[in-house]
């Protein structure tokens, strides 16, 4: 959608509807109207914010991710909203890197 | 003493209010199950003291498109205590609510709610250092077993008689200083509001709508002052002002969740394993049908097995009636109807309905519908809505009424207008009991899945014709999925016995006095010149006996009128020895779809206005019609 594939190639951040089931990644923008962010804000996802994507429907159906604690069920036209950074490589899913949610703004 | 239960959508308001009520309150385990408020006078500790269960909500910000009825009772009525339900298991979320209630000033209490879920994912609060941060009284409850209530509202009277209004924290430097900013400028213009002047001064800033038009209606002078602070803000953050106070709000929810909890490896149980199987790609489907595919078996097999014995006992009464007193006579007139509506409710509804409710609830506390939502979201996108669309068709299935107004939790008013739409068509329990009682007892249960599977494509169809003409943006789904939970056995019976209590005190009467009145009328032998009225309908267009038009026009009151009408007017309650199989089919059919009952109608007005309402009558009827039609043809020429 409006990327370049050679910049996206490059770059870490990716839609959330394109991350692998399993993996952790970091939220880096909310690509969004107003409304779509503060709804998304009051159920708990923030720029900043980790999440883990828990299972991916199949035939472009929704993302199920754990944010904070809770399971969100995200249509991929949100998902694909929501741009994100994969962490690292493939780490264990044990640790959960609370400290990075802390900053703020 | 006014005591009100806010929180966020599925943290256990309604459990807790029904604790002290009764059972009242409808709950389920999805966000959005309460709509609108209730009330209640409940005796605590000796003091009658009236409980308010508001529907959930996420924040104070009128972000919805409709500001929701929640957020009003918060600011504008009179109480003496919030008593906020926190869901401990999903503490930061919570707090941020949390936080905006204790901007409200007014005596307050924290229920920390759900704290078994959050032992289990390995969370641990401390509920008093909780309440220092907060400067409230925190008490750890579990609202579903009950535990902690006593002391939550023994703690709750203390708090509302000592009258300590709660207060807001500290919020980051510089939204602090904007709000002192604007704050200021309010007390200057000696702007004056129910809600506290800091909260006002906050929703400001945040460029809430709502907030904005009452101030700036009576006081246009301050808005331009007003955004100048608001867009100092927003140059020094680089964000919009809205974003800098919630994203500061969230660092200080953060730092007390921080601060109050500690964490512990989860307990991967059952649930965990469930959930992967209900939500993989190849397996979740399958087992939805199977779970569907149960629960309508279940029903078939229990009410068949009470209706054949319920029915020939009926029989033997009717007839020891009829000897007694014979039809032609008035007094043998009126009792007969009595005695078909008394009747018909004990063996030919509730055989259906109580294990109909049954099923219906096990989905709904179990939390497994919002998990339908996920799994379904692709199928909806096909009907031009999304998987949040599934719970208020999944609760059609129960009652058009509260479908409907479900319909709620839906963010854009076009989702909302289609999906109520569609609601109204999907067969509910009083339908379900026609299609059983009538299709399923005589033709056989695959006929009977067979109208249900011919609606839902009808219903698709209507939906993606409604999405191609309807305009407005759809944001997708944006959906919770809450920890499933084995059902509660008393949550569930007492579920069961709410709506099934509304049908005795409401429907039964109403079917015995139809019953009565339609009696009355064949004995007087008027209602052949109703029934002459609609034959050109019933007897021409659909070929059905010209004695079903009165029934018709009873089952515009309770769509279960209908069948038992049906026994009435022709006189025996073995229907398929004066009906053939495709008159049966034709008439279910037609019951299915024609003209949603008058409760729908009435809820349908008020919640879509009633230009729409008269058109989804209207071609309701013209559907039914159409498919009436249908169905005596296609039958003749097939079966």
């Amino acid at each position: 959608m409006g990327y370049d594939p050679i910049l996206e190639g490059v770059s870490p951040m990716m839609a959330l509807d394109t991350v692998d089931v399993k993996r952790r990644a970091r939220v880096i923008l909310i690509d969004g109207g107003h409304r779509v962010r503060a709804h998304l804000n009051t159920l708990g996802i923030h720029i900043g914010d980790w999440l883990t994507v828990v299972e991916r429907a199949p035939f472009r159906g929704p993302v199920l991710v754990e944010v904070n604690g809770s399971r969100l069920a995200l249509g991929r036209g949100i998902a694909s909203k929501i741009k994100v950074e994969i962490e690292g490589s493939i780490e264990s899913l044990s640790t959960p890197p609370r400290e990075a949610e802390a900053e703020q703004r | 003493m006014k005591f009100v239960l806010a929180g966020q959508p599925n943290s256990g308001k309604s459990t807790i209010f029904n604790s002290v009520a009764g059972y009242r309150s409808a709950t389920a385990n999805f966000p959005g199950s309460s709509v609108s408020f209730t009330i209640t006078r409940a005796l605590i500790l000796g003091r009658e003291v009236e409980v308010v269960d508001l529907p959930g909500i996420y924040s104070l910000t009128s972000s919805r498109e409709a500001a929701g009825e929640a957020e009003s009772y918060l600011l504008d009525e009179d109480y003496d205590l919030i008593i906020d339900v926190m869901d401990a298991s999903r503490l930061g979320r919570s707090l941020e609510l949390t936080l905006q209630l204790l901007e409200l000033e007014r005596p307050m209490i924290v229920a920390l709610n759900m704290m078994d879920e959050a032992v289990r994912s390995g969370i641990e609060v401390d509920a008093e250092d909780l309440a220092q941060e907060l400067g409230v009284p925190v008490v750890p409850t579990v609202g579903r077993r009950g535990s902690g209530l006593r002391d939550l509202f023994r703690g709750a009277l203390r708090q509302a008689h000592c009258g300590e209004a709660s207060r807001s924290l500290e919020l980051d430097r510089k939204v602090e200083e904007a709000v002192g900013r604007v704050r200021e400028l309010l007390a200057e213009s000696e702007f004056e509001n129910t809600v506290p002047p800091r909260f006002v001064a906050e929703k400001l800033i945040e460029r809430d709508p709502h907030f904005e038009r009452d101030v700036y209606s009576a006081r246009p002078e301050l808005e331009a002052q007003v955004l100048g602070v608001a867009e100092g803000l927003q140059e020094f953050h680089g964000w919009s002002s809205d974003q800098v106070v919630s994203g500061s709000r969230h660092a200080v929810a953060h730092r007390i969740e921080e601060k109050v909890v500690t964490m512990h490896p989860p307990q991967v149980g059952w649930r965990e394993w469930a959930d992967r199987l209900l939500l993989h790609p190849l397996t979740g489907g399958p087992l939805m049908v199977l779970i569907l595919g149960a629960l309508f078996w279940f029903v078939f097999r229990v009410g068949q097995r009470l209706e054949v014995p319920l029915l020939a006992l009926t029989d033997r009464l009717a007839l020891a009636l009829a000897t007694q007193f014979p039809p032609d006579t008035f007094v043998g007139a009126i009792a007969g109807g009595a005695l078909t509506g008394i009747a018909g409710g004990v063996a030919l509804v509730l055989p259906y309905l109580v294990p109909f409710l049954l099923g219906l609830a096990v989905l709904e506390d179990t939390g497994y519908l919002p998990r339908m939502a996920y799994i379904l979201d692709n199928f909806m996108h096909r009907i031009g809505l999304h998987g949040k669309s599934v719970l208020p068709l999944i609760l059609g299935y129960g009652c058009s009424v509260p479908a409907i107004m479900s319909a709620r939790i839906l963010e854009s008013r076009r989702d909302r207008r289609i999906t109520a739409v569609l609601a109204s068509f999907i067969p509910c329990s009083a339908r379900t009991i026609v299609i059983f009682g009538l299709v399923a007892a005589y033709m056989g249960p695959v006929w009977a899945l067979f109208i249900y599977l011919f609606n839902l494509i009808l219903v698709v169809i209507l939906g993606n014709v409604l999405a191609r003409t309807m305009k407005g943006a759809s944001p997708g789904l944006i959906l919770e999925i809450p920890e499933l939970r084995l059902p509660h056995p008393k949550t569930m019976v007492a579920k069961t016995w709410m709506t099934l209590k509304e049908f005795i005190i409401i429907a039964w009467p109403l079917l015995v006095a139809s019953s009565v009145v339609l009696g009355f009328l064949e004995w007087a032998h008027a209602a052949n010149s109703v029934n002459g009225l609609l034959s050109p309908l019933t007897v021409t267009i659909l070929g059905l006996p010209a004695a079903v038009g009165m029934t018709l026009i009873f089952g515009i009151l309770r769509k279960e009128l209908t069948l038992v009408m049906l026994v009435q007017a022709l006189g025996t309650t073995q229907l398929n020895t004066v009906m053939t199989d495709g008159q049966l089919l034709t008439f279910t059919l037609f019951v299915v779809f024609y003209v949603p009952c008058v409760a729908t109608i009435a809820v349908m007005g008020r919640e879509l206005g009633w230009k729409d309402t008269a058109w989804v009558t209207t071609f309701s009827l013209l559907v039914a019609v159409v498919v009436g039609i249908a169905g005596r043809f296609a039958y003749a020429l097939f079966a």
